[in-house]
């Protein structure tokens, strides 16, 4: 046989395996052209915004009080509802998988709720229960307690987007790796929370660290719900994605998108913490899942 | 895998304690509506090699897992020694449970795996550092895996896996090691060189030992006494020899082994199949429909001048010998076991009589031939 024939014969090997080469490439080429379109274009056209009048002009941006006291809020709320999110989405996740009780599947389904409601509901929710003529208005305002319109009102509008996050990625893992190696720890004598420590929690730890990257970004990154309960005041209860609305609704539009390129930043740094992880320890993750 | 070698390590931390009998009283187990186990009695003695078989969702698992304490029973109690053990919560039982995938901790190295029993021990219970590590040392040594104690489970092969979680068991010196399907998980050939080696462990190690398995090859080579489990109940329980040779059920007779079964009508003191009689060589006292089984290698053939007379109808290897299919009457045919001598081919007729067999009557009676026919087959058989 010629050599022409023999690579001609491989070249027919290939199309009966695969798709025909024009296939494969139309295929890739829109995946590419979205991609491009939708999400890489708009992250450099806010980069190029911010830096459109300058290194300067970017920079004092953020030496203005109002967009410090911003970026101090967004973390501090973000500080207080990833932990708590941390802790009932591991509570969550340990009762579906571990435990057998009445309203299991409501729960699961409850989890949900937030992925499916419009943030804005979620936000008037709070408003409707906290607010000075909500359910608990009046109680709280006899004590003095301001929850709408405040950080309060911000840290339970920002717990309730991201909730679903960390649970959602335990609830399949542990459903995956079932009870046995925790029944193996009770049989060799371990007590709850050693067996929690000592052998769940590891067993988790990546999905977990998952969850938690995840529910950060959106915490910090929130927009809807927040709105409705801050009442944009500023320096006082205006988060990052909130500045940028104002900034931008005062034609700043400079200083709106160096806002807006930290609020990316943020999220790009949280993709590449979440792909070193991978690159690091992309042996001991394959292996725990093989195993 | 250096598996064959017979010397074994022996442990000697291990206390010896006083003779302990694990008796099951009347135990039952639900589901829901699904009864798992109902009315189990069962005593397993001391240092025995116990095998609970039966085919899937007979209760044999469940049955495991009420013992180590990790289902609660619905009903019936278990007893170690005099004590009630389903008063004590799983972590104070001491049992040693390996579990059919074994889980081990994937994220711990196999010396930290096996010395897990022993650092959660509370602080004033707690063996040395140095304690721990000769222990773990031993126990590597006892099951064949020294110098893998820095691997992780999932750098070992599926019969490494099985022995780690066999010694991370043994480690907190259990009074009893229960494993539920131990070699499920592993392919035909490593099975069975763990198959002698796990009785090797056992005689040298003398923990009273339950397995759980649905193979009953594994279950008549490696156990003293085997109970025989269907639908949540026991059928039968005795030595491998008892159940092999006299199944106590028609069930026994059809799981364990393979015969044949003849449905056949016991009528003024003889065996009818139609209008033949079956030459069983003894008279049957009872009437009405019965069931017949024999052994495939419990058939004298002859010429078709005596016994059941059928018809050759396949012929396959099996072994030194072949295997012939006989059909004996319309839609019955029987299995039968031939010499590596003999030759014949499909279409011949030939002459069957049971050498063994069992008949089961209407009201669960059971008819057998002398006892002494048995003991010379139990003979041949060791």
């Amino acid at each position: 046989m010629s050599e022409a024939t023999l690579a001609a014969a491989r070249v027919e090997a290939d199309d009966v395996r695969t798709e025909t080469r024009v296939a494969r490439w139309i295929v890739i080429g829109i995946s590419l052209l979205f991609l491009g379109l939708f999400l890489v274009l708009p992250l450099v056209v806010v980069f190029v915004e911010a830096f459109s009048k300058g290194l300067n002009t970017f920079l004092e941006t953020f030496s203005d009080p109002d967009a410090q006291a911003a970026i101090r809020l967004t973390l501090t709320v973000a500080a207080i509802a990833v932990p708590a999110n941390l802790v009932f989405g591991i509570a969550a996740a340990w009762a579906v998988t571990k435990f057998e009780f009445p309203g299991k599947n409501m729960l699961v389904t409850l989890i949900d709720l937030p992925f499916s409601v419009s943030p804005v509901v979620s936000g008037l929710v709070y408003v409707l229960l906290f607010g000075a003529q909500g359910l608990f208005g009046a109680y709280l305002k006899s004590h003095g307690i301001q929850v709408i319109f405040a950080v309060p009102g911000l840290v339970l509008a920002t717990i309730f987007v991201t909730f679903p996050f960390i649970a959602r990625e335990l609830i399949p893992l542990m459903q995956d790796l079932g009870s046995s190696d925790e029944e193996a720890a009770m049989t060799l004598g371990a007590g709850g929370f050693t067996i929690f420590w000592r052998v769940t929690l590891p067993n988790v730890k990546w999905g977990l660290l998952y969850g938690v990257l995840l529910c950060n970004a959106r915490a910090m990154g929130e927009f809807g719900a927040v709105s409705v309960v801050s009442g944009h005041i500023r320096g006082l209860t205006n988060t990052m994605p909130l500045h940028v609305e104002i900034l931008y609704n005062e034609y700043n539009f400079v200083a709106a998108f160096a806002m807006a390129s930290a609020l990316a930043t943020l999220a790009l740094v949280t993709l590449a913490i979440k792909t070193a992880l991978e690159w690091r320890y992309g042996d001991e993750l394959a292996a725990s899942r093989r195993h | 895998m250096a598996m064959n070698s017979p010397r074994l390590a022996v442990i000697d931390c291990r206390i010896k304690e006083t003779p302990m009998e694990i008796s099951i009283r009347d135990l039952a187990k639900d589901f829901g509506l699904f009864n798992a186990l109902h009315g189990v009695d069962l005593d397993i003695r001391d240092g025995e090699l116990l095998a609970l078989l039966g085919p899937s969702g007979s209760g044999k698992t469940t049955l495991l897992r009420a013992i180590a304490g990790l289902e609660a029973p619905s009903r019936g109690q278990i007893l170690f020694g005099e004590e009630d053990a389903s008063l004590t919560p799983v972590r104070e039982r001491r049992v040693g449970f390996v579990f059919q995938h074994y889980a081990l901790f994937r994220h711990m190295t196999v010396a930290e795996n096996i010395a897990f029993g022993l650092t959660v021990k509370p602080r004033a219970l707690r063996p040395t550092r140095a304690d721990i590590a000769a222990r773990v040392a031993d126990l590597l040594k006892l099951v064949q895996l020294t110098g893998l104690d820095r691997r992780y489970p999932a750098q070992l092969s599926g019969g490494q896996r099985q022995r780690v979680a066999l010694a991370r068991a043994l480690a907190v010196d259990p009074k009893v090691l229960l494993l539920d399907e131990p070699f499920g998980a592993l392919d035909a050939k490593v099975r069975k060189e763990l198959r002698a080696w796990l009785r090797q462990l056992h005689r040298e190690v003398g923990t009273t030992t339950v397995f759980v398995t649905h193979d009953q090859d594994e279950a008549l080579e490696l156990a003293d006494r085997v109970v025989v489990l269907n639908n949540g109940h026991i059928e039968q329980i005795g030595t491998p020899d008892e159940i092999y040779d006299t199944p106590a059920s028609p069930f026994v007779y059809e799981f364990i082994g393979d015969s044949s079964l003849i449905p056949v009508v016991v009528g003024q003191g003889r065996v009818w199949l139609y209008d033949r009689q079956v030459p069983l060589g003894l008279d049957v006292v009872g009437h009405g429909p019965a069931k017949l089984y024999v052994r495939q290698d419990h058939w004298d053939v002859t010429a078709p001048t005596a016994g059941l007379v059928g018809i050759v109808r396949s012929i396959v290897r099996s072994g030194a010998g072949r295997r012939i299919e006989v059909e004996i009457g319309h839609e019955l045919a029987v299995r039968v076991d031939l010499s590596a001598g003999r030759v014949v081919s499909i279409g011949d007729r030939l002459g069957l009589t049971p050498k063994q067999w069992r008949l089961f009557l209407a009201d669960g009676q059971a008819v057998s031939p002398m006892p002494a026919a048995r003991s010379i087959a139990a003979g041949i058989r060791h």
